[in-house]
């Protein structure tokens, strides 16, 4: 579920991040007072064990596959949901420096994605809330399970709209919904299961440690109210830049670009080729007139969709073509250079 | 195991009825063996490996890595957003930023191979999602001659660029910077000390409770030599005792900690301040950048060399 940066857009990226350092900067807040100094390591091993926990195969009956710690809910149910929710951050942000999965700039949407809704909505709203009757095998077993569930369809559900709202992919809402909500459903399921297993297993062996960690007095009350219409107030901020940004342009940048130079990038690179337009004419290497035929069948292409955005340009796909190409090239000799020089000078040295 | 079976046990003489199931048992339990060294420890074993190989790579000395860890974190920052900020439908403007990682790379003296593979590992979600385009969006983007390419598969091959590019772009800050030093940078953006201090605590005890957990999971399947994975009615006992074990060495951490002066502050050790140096690294880099943004340089190359005005 973890979202790569290649899928976001800078301005939902940049609002997930402001979001997620709000949500965290209010949980480091309510942490800050009562939080004794053995804490610390304890969020720091218990992240620590989550991280790893995750690497084991769990077999899931009569499927023929297997499952995996998510730790959200369980990192909840030990630490309680700030401490928790700061844990979380800190594994998605080793995870995606170390093993690249999900991106630096996609790290607000995965903590808010994976952190926020099990630790701020499914475990206060749904887990303590069915616990609170005093514990059972029975009811805890439920309880994880309902939580997961509902924790990873909102999260689910959040990464549809977070990409949708970045407009890189084609997806139809409805079928990317589709697509993942039955997924995570089952995956849950299997979360709700492993987290009671874990669970229910230190309850029977040392239950102090859930009797201590499940109020989660140690760390402060939750209270939803004030999370949740700071949220909102940051989510109609956001949403009002990001709505004002992408009705008009393509994206934030161009807009800004557009604004500050007055002029847009194409219009520019037009101009630099018209004063050029001689010199091109010099140097030209590679002329081929099959590519100017078929640049007038294209302008005539293009005339008839003129509403059609970016139009198509023969001239443009050949010259990025083949300056791609050149540019890719021209950066493999350059490395290889820096390699080369490199090794010498290291031979030399030694 | 099978040449050594054969070698060992297979002789000129075929070995009689009883010793024949021994050997076939003998022979599927050193498969299961292996397979459950090869399964199990793999992913764990793999991970730690490579948590070592990029803290080791991060430790070089080399141009790159003396830069200031705030101006590389700061580059990479700045990097990221301009290459997510490329419209769905660009493919060759990308492409210059390209000499960033390639350069960075080159400079730090990084191994390429473990970083492609890390990147091959960690792609087929991104590009699982960007393969709907070329279903969904038909509409002609790119003529070449006869040949024609819908929308759909110019901003499916855009994701794919940025996706790499992305990935080469945080996986050259951390091999060039380390934790400790990026955990320092997070500090002088005044990141509260109460993250930064978890965050390194959860990575230092990673590469600890991952052997941990690689010998739990060794053992388990030595003993349960046909299973798929971790069985339901051991799924609490096993994640559990680990997770035991884990508070138990959070305590004994802590009081190591205690006993070596802790009071709530993690030193990183990295105190200096970004030099002149530091400051032009940072600024090249964005200038290089951000004309990359605004100006389609293979564009303006290919329309030189091939005469092909727009």
């Amino acid at each position: 579920m973890h979202m790569a940066d290649a899928l976001i857009s800078p301005v939902v990226g940049g609002a997930m991040w402001v979001v997620t350092a709000g949500v965290a900067a209010y949980s480091i807040g309510k942490i800050k007072n009562d939080l004794d100094d053995k804490k610390i390591p304890l969020m720091g091993v218990m992240g620590a064990f989550v991280f790893t926990a995750q690497m084991i195969n769990f077999a899931i009956p009569a499927t023929g596959s297997s499952g995996h710690l998510g730790g959200g809910l369980l990192l909840s149910i030990i630490l309680g949901p700030y401490a928790g929710f700061l844990t979380m951050a800190s594994i998605l942000a080793i995870q995606a420096l170390f093993f690249a999965d999900g991106g630096l700039l996609a790290l607000g949407c995965n903590i808010f994605n994976l952190g926020f809704f099990t630790c701020f909505i499914a475990y206060p709203l749904i887990y303590k809330q069915i616990m609170r009757k005093g514990y059972s095998q029975s009811r805890m077993f439920s309880a994880a399970i309902l939580a997961a569930v509902i924790g990873l369809q909102l999260g689910s559900l959040s990464v549809v709209l977070e990409t949708l709202f970045s407009g890189k992919t084609e997806l139809p809402f409805s079928t990317f919904l589709l697509l993942m909500q039955p997924i995570h459903l089952a995956i849950g399921v299997v979360e709700g299961l492993i987290t009671a297993a874990v669970v229910g297993f230190v309850w029977k062996v040392c239950t102090e440690i859930i009797e201590k960690a499940s109020p989660g007095e140690a760390l402060g009350s939750i209270s939803m109210k004030k999370v949740l219409s700071g949220l909102i107030v940051v989510a109609l901020f956001t949403g009002a830049i990001l709505s004002w940004f992408t009705s008009s342009y393509p994206d934030g940048l161009e807009w800004s670009m557009f604004k500050t130079a007055g002029v847009d990038e194409l219009e520019s690179v037009g101009r630099v080729h018209e004063t050029l337009g001689d010199m091109q004419e010099k140097i030209a290497f590679l002329p081929d007139y099959g590519f100017k035929a078929s640049e007038s069948w294209d302008k005539i292409e293009s005339g008839q969709q003129e509403e059609a955005w970016p139009a198509v340009s023969t001239g443009t796909s050949i010259s990025g073509v083949v300056g791609g190409l050149m540019t890719l090239i021209l950066a493999g000799i350059i490395g290889m250079g820096i390699r080369v020089i490199k090794r010498r000078g290291n031979a030399g040295t030694a | 195991m099978q040449v050594l079976l054969k070698g060992k046990l297979g002789g000129a003489k075929a070995p009689p009825q009883i010793f024949r199931e021994q050997i076939a048992v003998f022979r599927r339990s050193g498969y299961v063996f292996l397979w459950g060294l090869v399964l199990h420890m793999k992913d764990i074993m793999k991970s730690l490996y490579n948590i070592r190989l990029l803290d080791e790579l991060a430790e070089k000395q080399t141009v790159v890595h003396s830069i200031h860890p705030l101006a590389k974190l700061l580059t990479t920052m700045i990097y990221l957003i301009v290459v997510v900020s490329f419209g769905k439908y660009e493919v060759a403007g990308l492409l210059p930023l390209i000499f960033y990682p390639v350069i960075i790379i080159a400079l730090a003296e990084i191994p390429l191979l473990p970083i492609l593979k890390r990147m091959l590992l960690v792609a087929p979600f991104a590009l699982g999602i960007g393969a709907f385009n070329p279903i969904f969006d038909n509409a002609t983007m790119f003529v070449l001659g006869g040949f024609r390419l819908s929308g759909g598969w110019v901003s499916f091959f855009s994701i794919t660029i940025k996706l790499f590019l992305a990935l080469m772009g945080t996986l050259t800050l951390i091999v060039t910077t380390g934790m400790d030093r990026l955990a320092a940078a997070l500090r002088m953006l005044r990141v509260p000390r109460i993250f930064v201090l978890q965050l390194l605590l959860t990575y230092r005890y990673i590469s600890l409770l991952m052997e941990e957990v690689a010998r739990t999971m060794q053992a388990y399947s030595l003993r349960a030599p046909f299973h798929h994975g971790v069985q339901p009615g051991v799924w609490g006992s096993l994640a559990g005792n680990l997770f035991l074990r884990t508070l138990q060495r959070a305590q004994s951490v802590y009081q190591a900690m205690v006993q070596r002066g802790f009071i709530g502050e993690y030193n990183t050790g990295y105190d200096s301040r970004m030099t002149i140096n530091d400051t032009l690294y940072l600024c090249g880099w964005v200038v290089f950048f951000l004309t990359v943004r605004f100006y389609n340089i293979p564009v303006f190359i290919g329309s030189l060399v091939t005469g092909v005005g727009k």
